[in-house]
């Protein structure tokens, strides 16, 4: 049963040390309770209140924390609101958050605090017409997000897993609907060995979502350009300086190396082409190919022009893609000497020209300054949807298991078959929302064409 | 030329399962009625299969009955066998079917119209409505003759320019060879009224005496009858019952079909209308799975009277002499004769989506439908449907307040609101799979889901509304009792347990906890329950039921609670969505098409997405304020 209070994480995750998560509903005491140790219990202070205390989930401590209470109908959204300031940075707002959806809420839908606190007359008139546009945009964005992360492998299991489950629903229906034609007998039998596969499946699903979470997040950033360009040289100098805070995990999906840089306050998520240049010395143009893919979903493009050589068909098609894109351009090999000039770029380019040498570490900083700037004055920014897309998707894949689980302990309790169904159906209905695909006429359907039903 | 000439308060077109209890519930209420049939001989003609309800539609009749309408009593009435269907499986696919005996049930429903006061009944053919100003007026006979009315239900099942086919024979025909109206069709489309053209068809029925049953596998009906209506004294139905037989089909059945193929209208492109899925011809599923070896055959009695059977399984529109050659290769029907031969047979009917979830039309005020007219198929899907149309065209004309069964109260609900919201491309055929919140609309709770909206409706007696109120306080206290009854690990309780394969007590607990064992129900602890007072089966079944499945009944209460909040946020069906700013074009087409009654109605329109929902109830709630501020 899905719970009516919402949380979702408040901040844009890369532009602050601080990520507040925020809770919105009828449970909001009740969840925090649950998980917020401090001085008192937060369900009987004091509205408008500040709390320090700790989020645990158990005995595990998972961060230290301001809790303000807000208590409807004086808040954002008219409801209970709690707003969770975390100290730890990007990740561990997300574990506690984490922890708020285990304890009982659900992740917020695109919007949702803002159509909350409309519906409950807390945003003035005027402003209505700003909402719809908000959730239209907001949903535009989480869809295309969430098609994006799906893209490939991961969409395709989940198909396979809905279309078995969708089978057997179909089969218990049909039986119901026609029991003198399609029979039940030794059925649940059946029914259990093909449940277990797919838990299996969706608990592999369910691990590699909490590995490839890690990257999601940041501005995305792609380094273009052609072979010996430098462009792993600049990974190495733009890694190498915030050492301390890298976590470098390899792209489980995609064969680049993803990794995450700290630039002050922002969080740069760093996509190289190093595991494209494996391939370069088979064709060359591949590792162009590569990157482009990657660099179509990029926040930010740091395009690397060789200054030892001119321009050639690579940096032409580069230079097109950039265009009308957020990009920063680098003019490399400063060190030696220069055939390609910023005066020759500028002819062929809009975008900020940034001359350094990556492997002196010269210019790093005015690169460094750029992005800042570009991110402060807004012209890039970091939308916080694909993390929390990744959190939904998280949720329906253990909520999914959670009904085939149901499924199994029915069967072993012996309950009639037509209860098996409305676990199948919800199992079926939480991978669909993964995919972007709702119920519709899907199961009458499957019946009509698998079974032969009827007079 | 003068031409006749009356006023009734309203007028029913079709005197099939709609039309009857349209009819009933007008009279019944008072409002001077009159219904029209092209053949006062054929009036509750059954004219396929010789059974009512099977899965679902059993629940359908049930509902039905609680509200007050008439299906229910006239099976009980005029079965001669009935079986509850799945019975090893959980309570809420539990389904009445009984097969009729076809004549009586069509001459008992007669019997019942022909003497109900306020009804006149009248054999003509109605070719025109009259609409005035968008409002309905009257209707006009082939004779000229008119009737001006308040309201009008249209049910004219399968009658509407039909056209019976089987092989290369086409003749203009509704079922049985009865005339077909063939005039009403323009009228509704001079009316602006979208038509279908679907199709559905029959088997052949034959002769007893050339069945070998021998052959055959005898169905027995069950041991204990459970009546459909709960008007029925249970005793009353225990009666002595005919038996269905069951054979297969097999591969020669198969290679005749294939053989033949080219001759079936259906595949040389004579027929046109849309067929139902669920229920396919023969032909039909011998193309589609061709590696099924056999497919069953149920052989039926149409009735007491009559030799003729009916062959469930076997529908077809294959030439006569195809029909012979392979209903002959079937175990047992070797020598069989036929009486009359399978058709497939084509009819106009409306898009349903033109119609209000009240089964009137958007267009025309005062004009209501029913039945196979809406697209559907099937005698329940038509009764519930003719009973909800004549009600609410009944409350029209009395100016009182309509009614619409929302999809957890009622299968009646899923099945209209299925029909006014979602495109049907085909005969619509209710499913148990339709139905969201199942496990609470069990056809054992239809009355105390129902039976209230009846009583307010005015069609359900004093007795029975006091008999409810009664039922329901006695299950609520005995369901309180149980919960509350702590039961020790005694040796009377261990030996109990032993005996029927439950695990014996650690600790005590409540007699409740015990019915919610797989193993055991309510029944089965009447010796363990000294305090027990003797209960009536139909409350001793709720009581176990609602312990029992408490968890899972208490989910789906909730998800229902959810769904109504979004089905009370009430829509006006004029309202002109191109106004909302923000609506993606698709989503302000479909809601202008299908013009939803709520937020939830609109939902489940296809094309309209979720953030369409969330737009629309901004907006509402923008309207809202504006309104209060104005």
């Amino acid at each position: 049963m899905k719970t009516n209070t919402i949380a979702a994480i408040a901040t844009a995750m890369s532009s602050s040390g601080i990520g507040i998560v925020r809770i919105s509903g009828e449970e909001a005491f009740e969840i925090i309770d649950k998980i917020y140790k401090g001085k008192e219990r937060l369900s009987k202070a004091p509205s408008h209140t500040i709390h320090y205390g700790h989020i645990c989930d158990g005995d595990q401590v998972i961060d230290e924390v301001l809790v303000m209470i807000m208590k409807g109908p004086r808040s954002y959204t008219a409801e209970d609101t709690i707003e969770i300031d975390c100290h730890g940075g990007v990740l561990i707002t997300k574990k506690v958050l984490e922890t708020v959806l285990k304890y009982g809420a659900r992740p917020a839908e695109p919007g949702e605090f803002t159509k909350r606190a409309f519906l409950n007359g807390r945003i003035d008139l005027s402003q209505a017409e700003a909402v719809i546009d908000v959730i239209n945009a907001k949903n535009d964005y989480a869809l295309k997000s969430s098609v994006k992360q799906l893209e490939g492998s991961i969409s395709g299991k989940i198909r396979d897993i809905r279309e078995s489950i969708i089978y057997h629903i179909a089969y218990i229906e049909s039986a119901l609907d026609d029991p003198e034609h399609i029979s039940l007998d030794g059925y649940s039998d059946e029914l259990s060995a093909a449940i277990a596969p797919l838990k299996t499946e969706i608990s592999r699903l369910l691990k590699s979502a909490d590995k490839g979470r890690v990257m999601a997040e940041g501005i995305r950033t792609v380094i273009m350009g052609k072979p010996n360009a430098g462009k792993s040289s600049l990974m190495n100098v733009l890694v190498g300086e915030e050492r301390a805070i890298v976590t470098d995990v390899a792209g489980t999906t995609r064969d680049t190396l993803e990794e995450n840089i700290r630039l002050e306050d922002i969080s740069l998520n760093i996509i190289d082409t190093a595991g494209i240049r494996e391939t370069e010395d088979i064709v060359e143009k591949i590792g162009v190919e590569k990157a482009r893919n990657a660099a179509e979903e990029a926040d930010l493009i740091i395009y690397v022009a060789d200054g030892s050589c001119p321009l050639d068909e690579n940096d032409e098609e580069i230079l097109s893609f950039i265009e009308g894109r957020k990009a920063v351009v680098l003019l490399n090999k400063t060190d030696i000497t220069m055939v390609l000039t910023v005066d020759q770029l500028k002819e062929r380019t809009s975008h900020q020209i940034i001359p350094v040498s990556a492997k002196e570490r010269l210019g790093i900083e005015s690169l460094e300054e750029e992005i800042k700037n570009m991110f402060y004055q807004g012209e890039i920014d970091f939308n916080d949807e694909i993390y929390i897309t990744n959190v939904r998707h998280k949720n329906a894949l253990e909520g999914a298991l959670k009904s085939l689980q149901m499924v199994e302990q029915s069967i072993e309790n012996s309950m009639p078959e037509d209860f098996y169904s409305i676990d199948l159906m919800d199992a079926y209905e939480q991978l669909g929302s993964i995919i972007g695909e709702a119920v519709e006429d899907d199961l009458v359907n499957e019946i009509f064409s698998k079974f032969c039903m009827g007079k | 030329m003068s031409n006749l000439e009356e006023t009734y308060d309203i007028v029913i077109v079709g005197a099939g399962h709609a039309g009857c209890e349209a009819a009933l519930a007008c009279a019944r209420l008072g409002l001077e009625t009159i219904i029209f049939t092209v053949s006062v001989d054929s009036i509750a003609l059954m004219p396929c299969n010789p059974n009512i309800g099977g899965s679902s539609k059993g629940h359908l009749v049930r509902e039905l009955d609680a509200l007050g309408g008439e299906m229910g009593k006239n099976i009980d009435k005029t079965f001669i066998q009935s079986k509850m269907l799945n019975q090893s499986k959980g309570p809420a696919v539990h389904s009445l079917r009984a097969q009729a005996d076809k004549q009586n049930y069509s001459s008992e429903m007669r019997k019942t119209l022909e003497n109900t006061d306020h009804l006149t009944i009248r054999q003509a053919e109605i070719s025109e409505i009259v609409v005035e100003d968008g409002i309905l007026t009257g209707v006009k006979s082939v004779s000229g003759a008119i009737y001006h009315c308040k309201a009008a239900v249209l049910a004219t099942g399968t009658y509407l320019q039909a056209r019976c086919i089987y092989g290369e024979v086409s003749m203009h025909t509704g079922p049985n060879g009865l005339q077909s109206a063939n005039l009403l069709t323009d009228s509704l489309k001079a009316n602006g009224i979208e038509m279908f053209r679907f199709k559905t068809g029959t088997p052949a029925r034959v002769d007893k005496r050339s069945i070998d049953f021998s052959k055959m596998e005898e169905q027995f009906g069950d041991e204990r009858v459970v009546p459909f209506s709960f008007s029925t004294d249970p005793e009353s139905v225990q009666k002595d019952q005919i038996s269905c037989w069951l054979t297969y089909t097999n591969e020669e059945t198969h290679e005749i079909i294939r053989a033949n193929i080219d001759r079936s209208p259906m595949y040389s492109g004579v027929i046109e209308g849309t067929g139902a899925r669920y229920c396919p011809s023969i032909e039909d599923k011998v193309v589609k799975f061709p590696d099924k070896i056999r497919h069953q055959v149920f052989v039926e009695p149409e009735g007491l009277n009559t030799n003729e059977m009916y062959l469930a399984g076997m529908s077809s529109s294959l030439p006569e002499d195809v029909q012979f050659a392979m209903y002959r290769t079937v175990p047992g029907l070797e020598h069989v004769n036929i009486v009359r031969n399978a058709y497939a047979i084509e009819y106009d009917c409306i898009n349903p989506r033109q119609l209000h979830s009240t089964l009137e039309f958007q267009s025309i005020s005062g004009l209501f439908s029913g039945g196979q007219f809406n697209g559907s198929s099937g005698y329940e899907e038509a009764a519930v449907q003719g009973f909800m149309a004549g009600v609410n065209a009944a409350m029209k004309v009395k100016g009182r307040p309509q009614y619409v069964l929302d999809r957890s109260q009622a299968y009646i609900g899923v099945l209209i609101d299925d029909l006014v919201t979602k495109e049907n491309l085909e005969p619509y055929r209710m499913m148990t799979s339709r139905a969201e919140y199942r496990l609470l609309l069990r056809q054992d709770n239809a009355d105390l889901r129902l039976m209230k909206i009846g009583y307010d409706i005015g069609l359900i007696s004093e007795e029975q509304y006091n008999r409810l109120i009664w039922k329901e306080q006695v299950i609520e206290e005995e369901v309180k009792r149980l919960e509350s009854t702590n039961i020790g690990a005694s040796k009377e309780v261990q030996t109990f347990l032993e005996e029927h394969g439950s695990t014996p007590l650690k600790t005590g607990t409540t007699l409740a906890e015990l019915v919610r064992r797989p193993e055991l129900n309510y029944v089965m602890l009447t010796n363990l329950d000294s305090k027990r007072s003797e209960l009536p089966d139909d409350v001793a079944e709720q009581v176990d039921i609602n312990i029992k499945y408490d968890g899972y009944i208490r989910r789906q209460q909730q998800q229902v609670n959810q769904y109504k909040k979004l089905e009370s946020k009430k829509l006006d069906p004029d309202f002109d969505y191109s106004k909302v700013k923000s609506l993606r074009n698709e989503a302000v087409q479909k809601l202008n098409l299908y013009k939803p009654m709520s937020i939830g109605q609109a939902s489940r329109i296809s094309g309209v997405s979720p953030s369409d929902i969330s737009v629309l109830l901004v907006f509402l709630e923008h309207l809202r304020h504006q309104k209060q501020e104005g």
